[in-house]
């Protein structure tokens, strides 16, 4: 897919450039004529959606960087002031804030997507990492953003998770105190905060270019798994993905509208408009949704450490998922059985979400007190959130290395274009013959 | 143009030799560039330890006669919750009765207060867990509930059940007089 190129320059300015610097053929050939396989789905729309989210995250962030005051006594009062006084600024906000929710439901999907497909597997390896970084980077951006408000939550969420190094033996206490610059979360810990997540995002854009570099090298995976064979398993980027790309952002951005201007605070939490109070905790401490399910895993374990460990782990574990799937079959498509045991992982990751917003001794099922198993009632959060990490980790680190030696997948099609065009008796349900001719 | 000389090795020390001249200046360019970012590194990374400023916040001194018997007030101390509480005779003894139950990190009742001031339990109010606040009387052991993550203290901030490793932290403090301490 690299190495070749069809652009040639028209104008004399363009032939003057491109042997200076060649940056429009740079641009020609990855995104007007990137050959990109045919057969791609909506699924595959979520690379660009995750583009555009990266760009409002950042402009707005300039934005509201103008306005803020990065003083544990002026933080609260800044963020208010934005949202009630300056220009737009509840707008700017809003945009802001619900933009990380969406970033991080765009990126999920995107992820699922990968696992689904098999993208992560040779010789896409590398590819699959730098897409790891961006989600820890991602992650750091959003909890040290979270924080800058100053409120109950960003307090308390600073204390807790700047806490989880202290697990650490020896080291522990050092390390939360040179995170913390002083012995508590104070205003040494929001002014570096603010500033690292004013440079987080233009670090994630640096590593997004190297992710779109290490998928042009290979280039996209597809939905069959299959290698593009020929230029007839292709079409050219634009206008065919262009055109979908665009049509699937107008699709997300009607969402994040719908979050933006009619239910605002929808994926927040109330509490964080309390101004931050070190001595009194909130009586519920959740972070924000998109952590839910590492914090469920983390209550898992009746251990500090062993907790703290664990929630890195579901993290780490995904950076050598390359190497734990064993199957030479890239999509889900062709494996019956994998395709069961990754739908009940998704299942797995939303109950684990679900738990991490629930107090670990509530119920499962209302009213029913079972027995006490080891610590905690059956019937309970806490037993529920063990299972579903059982089955996260069981996921990577038994099922895929094992499935891919003892399955038999279905047959693959030989290329992205057989199955379509030299099986005319076989169409899919629902195809036409001679489409030109229909309406 | 210099002489050359055809069908001899040029140079006596060639590579696999002994270490000659050039791989000397190799190595000590080497040494001295990772010295030098050793060097320059440090000090962006010590930065962000605590300042002379903030290593220097004073002391506190606190005037008990605000607490009232089975009580507790809470101080901001070092950016920390100070918990200043004073135990009823009952509270006392429960603590005692305690000293030889099985808990995660055993302490006796005694070694937590100041000799003869059994009443007062002055402790560092951040969950050993993950720093969150306890809530007072809270808990299945009449000391402190941490409503983060369900761990249980007793009137003596022992840990007793629950992911926190230890128990509340004593700091360290002195009576000034019998109304006045000074913690820090």
């Amino acid at each position: 897919m690299s190495g070749h190129s069809t652009y040639e320059p028209k104008t004399g300015i363009e032939r003057w450039l491109d042997t200076r610097l060649p940056i429009v053929r740079l641009g020609w050939d990855s995104i007007v004529d990137y050959p990109t396989p045919k057969n791609l789905n909506y699924w595959w729309t979520f690379g660009g959606i995750l583009a555009v989210c990266l760009g409002i995250q950042i402009v707005t962030g300039v934005v509201l960087a103008m306005h803020y005051v990065p003083h544990v006594d002026h933080a609260f009062a800044s963020v208010e002031r934005i949202m009630r006084d300056v220009n737009y600024g509840w707008l700017v906000r809003y945009m802001h804030a619900n933009g990380a929710s969406m970033f991080f439901i765009a990126v999920y999907i995107h992820m699922f997507r990968g696992l689904y497909y098999g993208s992560y597997k040779a010789p896409r390896e590398v590819l699959w990492i730098l897409g790891c970084i961006i989600y820890l980077l991602m992650m750091a951006t959003a909890f040290m953003g979270y924080v800058l408000p100053w409120g109950q939550m960003s307090f308390h969420g600073a204390v807790v998770i700047t806490n989880l190094f202290g697990a650490l033996p020896i080291v522990g206490e050092a390390i939360t105190t040179w995170l913390w610059g002083g012995f508590a979360v104070d205003n040494a810990t929001l002014n570096r905060f603010f500033s690292l997540h004013f440079l987080l995002p233009f670090m994630i854009a640096g590593v997004v270019g190297l992710h779109i570099w290490a998928l042009h090298v290979p280039g996209n995976n597809n939905p069959t798994g299959v290698n593009v064979k020929s230029k007839a398993d292709t079409v050219p980027f634009h206008p065919y993905y262009t055109v979908k790309d665009g049509f699937a952002i107008v699709l997300f951005l009607i969402l994040f509208a719908t979050f933006l201007f009619f239910n605002p605070n929808a994926l927040g939490h109330a509490d964080n408009y309390i101004p931050a109070n070190p001595l009194v905790t909130p009586a519920h401490i959740v972070p924000e949704w998109y952590f839910l399910p590492f914090y469920a895993i983390l209550r898992a374990v009746p251990d500090k450490l062993g907790g703290v460990i664990l929630m890195f782990g579901a993290i780490a574990v995904l950076f050598v998922l390359p190497w734990l799937d064993t199957s030479k079959v890239r999509s889900m498509r062709y494996r019956p059985t994998g395709k069961l045991y990754f739908m009940i992982f998704v299942v797995a990751c939303l109950v684990l979400g679900y738990c991490g917003g629930q107090l670990p001794d509530n119920h499962v099922i209302p009213g029913l007190s079972t027995f006490i198993l080891i610590d905690a009632d059956l019937n309970s959060m806490v037993w529920l959130s063990r299972l579903a990490t059982l089955y996260y980790f069981g996921y990577f680190l038994v099922i895929l290395p094992l499935l891919g030696l003892t399955e038999t997948p279905t047959a693959q099609p030989e290329s992205i274009s057989t199955p379509v065009l030299s099986h005319p008796a076989g169409m899919p349900a629902g195809a036409v013959a001679a489409p030109e001719k229909k309406g | 143009m210099a002489d050359t000389v055809v069908g001899e090795n040029p140079d006596p020390h060639a590579a696999g030799e002994d270490p000659n001249r050039r791989d000397f200046i190799h190595i000590a360019a080497g040494a001295a560039a990772v010295g030098a970012v050793g060097a320059l590194a440090w000090p962006f990374i010590d930065q962000m330890n605590p300042s002379a400023d903030t290593l220097a916040l004073a002391s506190v001194e606190f005037d008990l006669s605000k607490v009232a018997l089975g009580q507790q007030v809470t101080i901001k101390w070092r950016g920390k919750p100070l918990f200043i509480r004073k135990r009823t005779e009952a509270e006392i003894a429960a603590a005692v009765a305690d000293d030889g139950a099985n808990m995660p990190d055993p302490e006796a009742d005694e070694v937590r207060h100041k000799p003869g001031k059994a009443e007062w339990m002055i402790l560092i109010g951040a969950c050993t867990h993950l720093g969150c606040v306890p809530t007072f009387a809270g808990g299945d052991y009449g000391g402190w509930f941490c409503p983060c993550h369900g761990s249980h203290y007793d009137t003596s901030g022992r840990i007793r059940r629950g992911p926190a490793p230890l128990n509340l932290p004593v700091p360290e403090y002195e009576f000034l007089s019998d109304t006045t301490v000074k913690v820090g």
